[in-house]
């Protein structure tokens, strides 16, 4: 079993240094194959794992070495396989080796196909050392390698230029890249700081040996550590007020939205909370819990609310992975973990075949995103219809769909703990998700065909890529079929969490109830958008000059925020800085030395005038100095 | 009592004689007085029991040194006065004395040190010339057959050096004579 | 009585005047001469400290000193010979062409 723990792990490691080798040259093909190979071995090594552990139902620990030893301070490079990580490793493995596997058609024609692949699979090896760290220390790591990969793919296409707001939201991939490393680097000194209070008072990182010490620990102790963990996680998952960055984010190539920025690495935030379950747990921290719920809950509103009028393909896509994040959260944040898990597992099938299928999109269009543009598109594109179709269903929670399962299990949790607040939110939400996952859909594959006036001649992506989402699109559809399974699987390893008896009697009817809002949601969205003829969808002026309209696309105009009021009086003071203090103090005195030593030597330079008796007499001064110098100390000393 | 009217006559003469060979014009002049400086000192040895340094002294420098000097000086022309722009005598006067003066200080100040350990001591009863040689002979003598090797090369590189061109006289044959000549023009 | 100061301060003395040889004289074969006054000074030195000390190290620097000098006046007096030859000249003021 320790074999397949380290094949599963470096597997993506192998790929991606492979992949490196040919980084400069042009695009070879079977560079992505054996990749995408790789992948697939880490992806069965997980699975293996993960049959392994739920049939014997205990934990694979193993430490390959020691990694940092100094003083006090031992950190092994250890592993630990159990219900939470394998779970993550499967999602992880799984979704990206189809998403390997999607980019050979996707990247295609990209002159960096090399590259890419090597990024990725460098991302992917992060993402499990992430996940499968025995202590907090492997997991920062982990962490941090996942920002550095998320930062180069992010601005893969690095040599675009930049753009204005006004034209293009996310100005430039460059520009995009550096946000999201910027604010993740914000984010992650907290995170950082809760790892330092964690270690100041237990004295160690591995999480066994943290979670047993939790009980001993003060309660302001307990708080200041749970909040600052929960700073790392905001910016990784990008809970407002740090969420700017995800939406930006989607300048990378479509593959990278999907498996970094929907599917996993902004789950991270969430495996943290869950990983971290003991302290989160605690009757000391539970306002720290609450608070998470009630972030969580705002999000899922707040970036619905922007998506209800976005134009751009995949910010839309975005804003849904940003509210389901927030689900995770809230569920999370009211302690049911394994419905956080079994959510962040099914939606990253879901949403990683959205995303895909929006790349099969942009693909046919050109990089053309504005779904405004599209439209009718469900006669050249079927198979990628079905799938984005499969996955919106999924998204808005019909029955039998994955999503109806994990995210009807989130609400019902809100309503079971007595929140009913954050009820009522998830519910209102969860018909907004529908609306506009099914506006996307009815805008860009059915109604009228816009695209023609644009001069677009779409076309249907590979057969081989269409072929290798299929798991996902399977997944999409049952994954929540397999609930109690990965209930009585989990349950091991994660605090129980159950409906009380008076929720289960009216679970049907809360059922019901979303399903209700989400069907109504989806039909008033078909009335809207999706007919043909007269009743064909119209830009309304009206609309699109209100207020509130033009907050959401403005995305409540947090963006410029930032701008106007962070990024503009740092960059202000910064220039201050350098002029002042860096040009006239710092470097005014280094310049002073190099000046002073140039003309000293400029100086001195006519003593070597080639007569040899002149440097005869120099050297009797040196010496006459010398004998000086010893006469004189002598005396002192 | 001798010890100490030769000393100061010793010294006295040392220093005049070295002076003359310093300031002298005359390169005869001076090397006359150099070689009877170096007779000189070798009377300091003798004073201080070095007998076997002192006759080395003898030897090497009045004998071998001395007329070495004296054979170079046939090629160059020994009778003509030097012409030569002497360095500022204030500056010459400043940092002689000075060191003069410092070093003068310096010795003249009492020795504080009872740690000073005779590393090869000398012996009573035996002769200088035998205990220098039992020295030399053991514990130098690595040092002393390097420095046979190095009299060996420099007695070679001289002979190298010196002996090109050999059959030119410097100083009487014209033609040499014009080739100087047109060098120095040249130059 | 004639103490280890006394020949420290002679030999410190011609130690000098070899000093003010070097500074003084522009012409080579003298700046040779100054040389060995110099080192001669330095042997003196040894011996008297030798001497007083009862210690032959003194005297062992001293020997090899002299064969130093000697070996540096035959390769010395070849090369004067050489710039001779070429130049016609011992005095450093003609013989500078090392300026850069």
């Amino acid at each position: 079993m320790e074999n397949l723990v380290y094949i599963a792990l470096f597997a993506p490691f192998v790929s991606s240094m492979f992949a490196a080798l040919f980084g400069m040259s042009p695009k070879q093909t079977y560079v992505g194959i054996i990749a995408s190979m790789l992948l697939f071995v880490s992806f069965a090594s997980s699975v293996t794992l993960a049959f392994t552990i739920y049939t014997t139902g205990t934990p694979i620990h193993v430490t390959m070495m020691e990694w940092i030893s100094a003083g006090d301070l031992t950190i092994p490079f250890g592993f630990l396989v159990d219900q939470i990580s394998v779970t993550m490793m499967t999602v992880v493995t799984l979704v990206s080796t189809v998403v390997h596997i999607y980019s050979i058609g996707y990247m295609d024609h990209d002159k960096s196909f090399n590259r890419f692949f090597s990024y990725l699979s460098a991302f992917v090896f992060s993402m499990m050392i992430l996940v499968m760290s025995d202590n907090f220390a492997g997991l920062f790591i982990g962490w941090e390698g996942v920002g550095v990969c998320s930062w180069l793919l992010i601005g893969f296409w690095y040599h675009k230029a930049d753009k204005t707001r006004e034209e293009n939201p996310s100005i430039s991939p460059s520009w995009a890249a550096n946000e999201a490393f910027i604010v993740n680097r914000i984010a992650d000194l907290g995170m950082l700081v809760g790892l330092f209070i964690l270690y100041w008072n237990v004295g160690s990182l591995q999480y066994d040996v943290v979670f047993a010490e939790l009980p001993n620990l003060s309660g302001s102790v307990l708080n200041a550590a749970a909040i600052a963990l929960f700073i790392g996680a905001m910016g990784k998952s990008a809970q407002f007020p740090l969420h700017t960055w995800l939406t930006d984010a989607m300048e990378g190539p479509t593959p990278v939205s999907a498996l970094i920025h929907a599917a996993t690495m902004v789950t991270a935030g969430v495996f943290l909370v869950i990983r971290a379950n003991p302290l989160f747990g605690m009757e000391e921290v539970a306002g720290v819990s609450f608070f998470i719920a009630s972030l969580g809950t705002f999000v899922a509103f707040y970036a619905a609310s922007m998506a209800l009028v976005e134009r751009d393909l995949k910010r839309i896509i975005a804003y849904s992975t940003l509210s389901q994040l927030g689900y995770m959260f809230a569920a999370a944040g009211l302690g049911a973990y394994w419905i956080a898990l079994f959510h962040l597992a099914a939606h990253a099938f879901f949403k990683a075949l959205l995303f895909l299928g929006g790349g099969n999109v942009m693909h046919a269009m050109h990089d053309e995103l504005d779904i405004f543009k599209m439209g009718g598109l469900k006669k050249v594109m079927r198979g990628t219809w079905l799938y984005m179709g499969i996955a919106s269903i999924a998204l808005a929670g019909l029955p039998i769909f994955a999503g109806f399962y994990s995210k009807d299990a989130i609400i019902e949790t809100a309503f079971n703990e007595g929140t009913y607040l954050l009820w009522f939110m998830l519910v209102l939400t969860a018909g907004m998700t529908a609306f506009y996952s099914f506006r996307q859909i009815f805008l860009s594959f059915h109604g009228e065909e816009r695209y023609k006036a644009f001069g677009f001649h779409p076309h249907e992506m590979y057969k081989f890529v269409l072929v290798a989402m299929s798991p996902l699109a399977a997944l999409a559809i049952s994954a929540g079929w397999f609930m109690d399974d990965f209930k009585e699987f989990v349950y091991k390893g994660i605090p129980e969490y159950e409906m009380s008896h008076h929720t289960h009697h009216i679970a049907w009817l809360l059922g019901l109830l979303v399903v209700v809002v989400a069907l109504s949601g989806i039909i008033l969205a078909y009335y809207k958008y999706a007919r043909t003829g007269a009743k064909a969808f119209k830009r309304d002026e009206k609309v699109e000059e209100s207020f509130i309209y033009k907050l959401l696309k403005n995305q409540y105009y947090v963006p410029k925020f930032y701008e106007e009021f962070l990024t503009k009086p740092y960059a202000m003071i910064s220039e201050k800085l350098w002029t002042t203090v860096d040009m006239k103090i710092v470097d005014a005195s280094v310049d002073g030395i190099a000046k002073f030593l140039y003309k000293t030597g400029d100086s001195s330079r006519k003593m070597q005038t080639g007569n040899l008796s002149h440097y005869l007499n120099w050297m009797a001064v040196g010496s006459v100095a010398l004998l000086l110098v010893a006469a004189i100390s002598a005396m002192l000393g | 009592m001798y010890e100490i009217v030769a000393f100061y006559l010793f010294s006295v003469l040392t220093i005049g004689l070295f002076l003359v060979t310093v300031l002298s014009k005359n390169v005869l002049y001076a090397m006359t007085s150099l070689a009877a400086g170096m007779v000189l000192i070798s009377g300091f040895f003798f004073i201080l029991g070095a007998d076997f340094l002192g006759v080395v002294q003898l030897v090497v420098y009045v004998g071998a040194i001395m007329a070495l000097y004296s054979f170079a000086m046939m090629f160059f022309d020994a009778t003509r006065d030097i012409k030569e722009k002497n360095t500022n005598p204030a500056l010459v006067f400043i940092l002689g004395g000075l060191s003069a003066f410092v070093l003068v200080l310096m010795f003249a100040a009492p020795i504080h040190s009872d740690a000073i350990v005779a590393l090869y001591p000398m012996h009573d009863g035996i002769g200088n010339a035998q205990d220098v040689g039992m020295v030399l002979f053991t514990k130098y003598l690595i040092p002393f057959e390097v420095a046979a090797l190095m009299l060996l090369v420099a007695m070679i590189s001289g002979i190298i050096l010196a002996g090109k061109k050999m059959d030119l006289s410097l100083t009487e044959d014209t033609s040499a004579d014009d080739e100087i000549m047109t060098k120095k023009d040249e130059k | 009585m004639i103490g280890l100061s006394h020949y420290l301060i002679v030999s410190a003395l011609i130690f000098s005047i070899g000093l003010v040889g070097v500074l003084r004289r522009r012409n080579l074969l003298m700046l040779f001469f100054a040389t060995e006054v110099m080192l001669n000074a330095v042997n003196i030195a040894f011996a008297a400290i030798s001497h007083y000390y009862n210690d032959l190290t003194g005297q062992m620097f001293a020997f090899f000193i002299i064969a130093i000098a000697a070996s540096e006046v035959a390769v010395g007096l070849g090369l004067l010979i050489l710039l001779y030859k070429k130049y016609g000249s011992l005095d450093l003021d003609d013989l500078a062409n090392m300026k850069g």
